[in-house]
């Protein structure tokens, strides 16, 4: 089986450790400010952790993009949520008892299964570069999951600005589309 | 310690982070801590990922993939639960969910 050192035994533990702190603070902080960096903490534990397993790629990527997805998530928070600044004890649950439940039932099954599926013998030793190994599948044997990827990046961008724009074409020229001139509040507008 | 005991042990705390998210998903009202909360959920996923791949089969991109898949779905995740709440608070200022609760049966 794979052979971790000592030391990366002991940073994946802590990392580990870390990861499901951060997780569990993410529901239990005061500050809605405080969640967002507890979970980015948990996610820059996963990727230590990756980074240990030789992922260097992907442990880069998780750590940039959930830093940067996190700082937004900050930014939104204060735009739209009460108490971000956890001047006062905060909690906004519903139906804590089932959840609480549900979770603690989706983990007990899914330990039951790692603690009693017997799990294969390792195939094979890491490659020398295992970000070379992913770039040859994304242009190989893999490249139709970035194609569907792309397409539904692609739908994404789309459908996020429709629905982020405020005046669509039926506030502009009436629920028929039948308006000659734009209702616009400042003129200079598209004409249809 | 055997490579198999650590490939369960980071398993378990996988499933503790997909539970951890899967409670605050389910029980969170505000709309962005139901996000946070598939987050988490998703966190894990990554964490199975990289373990699966490092201690079963490194030879073999699939689980590669996989990260690259979950981080894609985080990202779609995120962009269109913030369009989604831009577009009800802009319309209807409601930023929790059982403030949109009108298609309850």
């Amino acid at each position: 089986m794979a052979e971790l050192s000592g030391w990366a035994i002991g940073a994946v533990a802590a990392l580990g450790v870390t990861a499901i702190g951060m997780g569990i603070a993410v529901f239990s902080v005061d500050s809605m400010a405080r969640a967002t960096f507890a979970l980015l903490g948990s996610f820059l534990a996963v990727a230590g952790i990756l980074l240990v397993f030789d992922l260097v790629y992907l442990a880069v990527v998780t750590a940039l993009m959930m830093t940067i997805e996190m700082a937004i998530m900050a930014v939104f928070m204060i735009m739209f949520m009460m108490n971000p600044a956890g001047l006062m004890p905060m909690s906004m649950v519903h139906n804590k008892r089932g959840s609480a439940g549900a979770g603690a039932v989706v983990f007990i099954v899914l330990v039951i299964g790692v603690w009693t599926v017997d799990w294969p013998t390792r195939d094979g030793q890491p490659p020398a570069d295992s970000t070379r190994q992913l770039g040859e599948a994304i242009m190989g044997s893999h490249m139709l999951v970035m194609l569907v990827i792309g397409v539904a990046l692609l739908a994404t961008i789309l459908a996020g600005t429709v629905l982020a724009t405020a005046r669509g074409r039926y506030d502009r020229f009436g629920a028929d589309l039948r308006a000659t001139r734009p209702d616009d509040p400042v003129g200079g507008g598209l004409r249809r | 310690m055997s490579g198999d005991l650590v490939l369960q042990i980071i398993l378990t705390v996988a499933a503790g982070l997909v539970g951890v998210g899967l409670y605050g998903a389910l029980s969170q009202q505000s709309i962005v801590m139901i996000m946070m909360g598939l987050e988490l959920a998703l966190n894990g996923v990554l964490l199975a990922g990289g373990a699966a791949w490092y201690f079963l089969a490194p030879q073999r991109p699939d689980a590669q993939m996989l990260i690259v898949v979950t981080l894609v779905v985080m990202a779609v995740e995120m962009a269109m639960g913030f369009a989604v709440t831009i577009a009800i608070y802009r319309t209807r200022q409601v930023d929790m969910v059982d403030m949109a609760a009108d298609l309850k049966g």
